[in-house]
């Protein structure tokens, strides 16, 4: 590595670690678990907590992600659920049904390789009603969720289907080194290549300023249909995988599971600092604010005195509170930014 | 009685840190036009806030009517007469005609209930004052710019206005709206009303103004009749530097780049053909809604042509879209900076290389860092932007620096032909005089650049020649050497004329 280029990683960091809203997430994470450390100490910090965590962290986490992308956009992914429910079910089918003439290994990859296929046309089906159709993201992912959880229904009448070929299950939840799943792994590599993607390509920059503004991305030679389209599709394919890791979780497919995932995925979208109106947003916050919430679940769950129910009461409130508190910081940014131009426009002047 | 309609002494207003007004004076005369002029920034904008009751001032006097108001408040300000028309004139557009007009007076006279046939009368009334022919039925939003203006200059009015104070009232208007407009700012002030014009286009403000304030980093550079100026002393009082405006002089090549064969959108253009060579800049006038910005729009691949020929460099293009006329090397900067030019949020960096993505990127898709950030000071210093961090948003920059980076976005793509569709609308005069340079150096160097104002005397000296577009058609073709800004501005509002 030449000296100039430690120098830009250096910068990097440096710009990073100094965004405040990059740390804020940290202290609250750190305020968390040391709190439910201080509470519950053998039942926090014990690796089968860890375990128990790091199973289901990367469910919502990528679909998360999906919601991300299209955020980022300027628009919004309410489909996520309903992608992963249905790429699950007909993986699920696929394999069952495979798995009477063919060797259980090719069973499993097939399927799974469908299920992958599946998310990806729900996404690109998305993409096509908010870029070519001109539906607002909102109503075409709405319209869209209830679609597939629709289809998932009809196919499994309701019913979850299960009695996979166990080699699916126990290699889904393999544990790297006896200590780490699987499915943790396939998460950290995904959000490597997002955070590239993001920062580092064409498409990334793209992503921000179709987001942020359309008719001068328009103007620019930018292709919105394209990269609208490119971001559900790769919210499909997400959530996709986040369906299969399910399928492995519970053994089972089901179209109403994690129908909580919703409003979660949207509350760390918005907590990890993406803006609603489009344009902004880094991974690094998304990552804390799945954190975040794994933690804060995990944690809730060991007070007994505080009931499960009480988790979507607070959850709603974070949520509220969040976008008060972005709400009041772009106000305040606003007023900085003015002062800013001001003297900008007098020193200019003098 | 007082001569003096507001007497403004000695304002001083500071916010956080930053003096706005250091100590300026403003005298308007019952019965007078005033232009209180100034760049962006020097001013003006706080003044008339203060003066409307809107901002508490640090220190000074305000004297409305001979009466000192020391605890000024929108309220009391509009009670004594001081009515402000803001830019975007405060309408309601979803409401009625009589509706937006006598709302106000209804809220100022405490009434519980609303009488619609009360509404009515007052409305009427207003609009007979100044002439304004218009159905009070109809729905504000659906009016024209100049009639919403209108509407507000009408509600204005009933609430006995004595000075009306307009806030850069002809940004949006046409030659023949603002014409219309100078009109009926006579006749109020035939009226004995007093207005208060806020602006910075010089060529108007000549003409309207009795006499002139001018301000500069929030002092007092000028106060005196307009008689006492001429557009050089202007331009010298409100940015303290000298300009001499030069004509391009430049030879075209003879190197063809742009060639226009009947060219046809239905609806919007007709069976247009010019050429372009390389180094020249050809001027398109016209008025909105003649079919230059359409044009435009078809040749930069936003829209496709019904019939017709565009060839670049001697072959034949069909552009799919935006991307691919950027490939075949074209450029625009739109009409509007703000919705289509920029992506204010997003840094001034990004920004630049905005149109630019597809070349910056290599394999996989990946941006050369290096090649980017090189690309970006490159420009930056070229048209000597000035930026503290390239970092920063780009919206805060002022306007003229924000031209600037629009221009460095299509100057980075390396374009042959750019055309530039209002380039230095709401720029300050010091920018308007560096972009102008800019273009001219450009085209020295072999760029082949269309140039659409609105701007007549910009027309005339950068371009060789001028396209006059009237109803979708060029209508004529006008030597710049041969004419002059009378005369075009003339010609280019010859048909309204004849409407009207």
């Amino acid at each position: 590595m030449s000296n100039k280029d430690t120098n830009i990683v250096q910068e990097e960091s440096r710009k990073f670690f100094k965004d405040a809203s990059f740390w804020r997430l940290a202290i609250i994470l750190v305020a968390l678990i040391i709190i439910f450390t201080v509470y519950n100490p053998e039942g926090f910090m014990s690796i089968a907590n860890f375990q128990s965590m790091s199973y289901q962290l990367p469910e919502f986490g990528l679909m998360a992600y999906g919601v991300m992308l299209t955020m980022i956009a300027g628009g919004i992914d309410l489909a996520v659920v309903g992608m992963a429910n249905l790429s699950a079910i007909i993986s699920a089918i696929v394999m069952l049904r495979l798995a009477e003439s063919v060797s259980e290994p090719v069973a499993i990859i097939v399927a799974v390789l469908v299920g992958l296929l599946v998310g990806t046309l729900c996404g690109a089906f998305n993409g096509l009603l908010v870029s070519r159709l001109n539906v607002p993201a909102m109503l075409a992912t709405l319209g869209s969720h209830q679609l597939f959880t629709g289809i998932g229904l009809v196919i499994t009448q309701g019913s979850g289907i299960s009695r996979l070929p166990a080699g699916y299950s126990t290699t889904g939840r393999m544990l790297i080194l006896d200590l780490i799943p699987i499915s943790v792994i396939i998460f950290i590599i995904i959000t490597a290549a997002l955070a590239f993607q993001l920062n580092k390509t064409k498409f990334g920059q793209e992503l921000y300023l179709v987001g942020s503004n359309y008719e001068a991305a328009k103007f620019s030679g930018i292709n919105n249909y394209n990269v609208l389209t490119r971001a559900h599709t790769m919210s499909g394919l997400l959530s996709a995988v986040a369906g299969l890791i399910m399928l492995a979780n519970y053994n089972s497919a089901k179209p109403d599971y994690g129908t909580a995932y919703t409003m979660q995925t949207i509350l760390i979208v918005v907590l990890g600092g993406v803006s609603p109106a489009g344009g902004f947003g880094k991974i690094g916050g998304i990552v804390l604010s799945i954190l975040i919430l794994q933690v804060s679940s995990s944690g809730l769950n060991m007070f007994s005195s505080i009931s499960n129910f009480y988790r979507q009461l607070i959850w709603g409130l974070v949520l509220l509170l969040v976008l008060g508190f972005n709400f009041l910081r772009n106000y305040m940014n606003e007023k900085r930014i003015a002062k800013a131009g001001k003297t900008a426009a007098e020193t200019e002047t003098e | 009685m007082s001569e003096y309609i507001l007497r403004v002494k000695d304002i001083v207003k500071s916010f956080v840190g930053v003096k706005a007004l250091q100590g300026v004076s403003l005298d308007i005369k019952k019965g007078e036009v005033h232009c209180l002029a100034g760049e962006n920034g020097s001013g003006k904008s706080t003044l008339i806030k203060i003066v409307s009751g809107v901002y508490e001032k640090d220190s000074g006097t305000i004297e409305i009517d001979g009466e000192i108001q020391s605890n000024l408040t929108p309220i009391k300000a509009i009670r004594s007469g001081v009515q402000v028309i803001y830019q975007d004139f405060s309408v309601f557009p979803n409401l009625t005609v009589y509706e937006n007009i006598a709302f106000n007076s209804e809220l100022m006279d405490n009434r519980i209930l609303a009488n619609k046939n009360r509404f009515r009368q007052i409305a009427q009334e207003a609009v007979e004052k100044i002439n304004f022919n218009v159905d009070l039925d109809a729905i504000v939003g659906d009016l024209s710019v100049a009639d919403k203006q209108l509407v507000a200059i009408s509600r204005a009015l009933i609430n006995n206005a004595k000075l009306i104070i307009m806030d850069e009232p002809t940004t949006a208007l046409t030659q023949n709206e603002v014409k219309a407009l100078f009109k009926r700012i006579n006749d109020l002030k035939d009226q004995g009303i007093s207005i208060l014009f806020v602006s910075h286009k010089l060529d108007e403000v000549f003409e309207i103004s009795d006499r002139f304030t001018i301000f500069r980093n929030g002092q007092n550079v000028f106060t005196g009749p307009t008689s006492e100026l001429d557009n050089e002393s202007f331009s010298y009082f409100m940015t303290n530097r000298k300009f001499q405006e030069t004509p391009y002089e430049g030879k075209p090549q003879d190197e063809e780049m742009l060639r226009v064969e009947n060219l046809t959108s239905e609806g919007e253009f007709y069976n247009i053909n010019f050429s372009l060579n390389k180094g020249e800049i050809l001027g398109i006038a016209g008025l909105l809604g003649s079919g230059r910005t359409e044009l435009a729009l078809s040749l930069f691949g936003m829209n496709e042509p019904d019939k017709g020929k565009i060839y670049i460099k001697n072959n034949e293009v069909e552009f799919k879209d935006v991307a691919d006329s950027i490939e075949h090397g074209l450029g625009y900067v739109p009409e509007d900076r703000l919705t289509e030019g920029l992506f204010l949020e997003q840094s001034i960096g990004l920004n630049i290389v905005a149109a630019n993505l597809p070349n910056l990127s290599g394999t996989m898709d990946t941006i050369d860092g290096e090649a980017t950030e090189n690309e970006i000071t490159t420009w930056i210093d070229n048209l000597s932007i000035k930026v503290a961090d390239p970092k920063l948003p780009v919206q805060t920059l002022s306007g003229g620096n924000q031209q600037r980076v629009v221009l460095g976005k299509w100057l980075a793509t390396k374009p042959d032909v750019l055309i530039l569709n209002g380039p230095t609308v709401g720029v300050d005069i010091g920018s308007k005089h560096d972009i102008h340079t800019i273009l001219k150096e450009l085209a020295e160097e072999g760029l082949a650049i269309i140039i659409i104002s609105d701007d007549i005397p910009e027309l005339i000296t950068l371009s060789s020649r001028i396209l006059l577009m009237r109803d979708g058609q060029i209508n004529e073709e006008i030597n710049s050497a041969e004419t002059s800004v009378a005369e075009l501005t003339e010609k280019i509002s010859l048909d309204i004329d004849q409407v009207v």
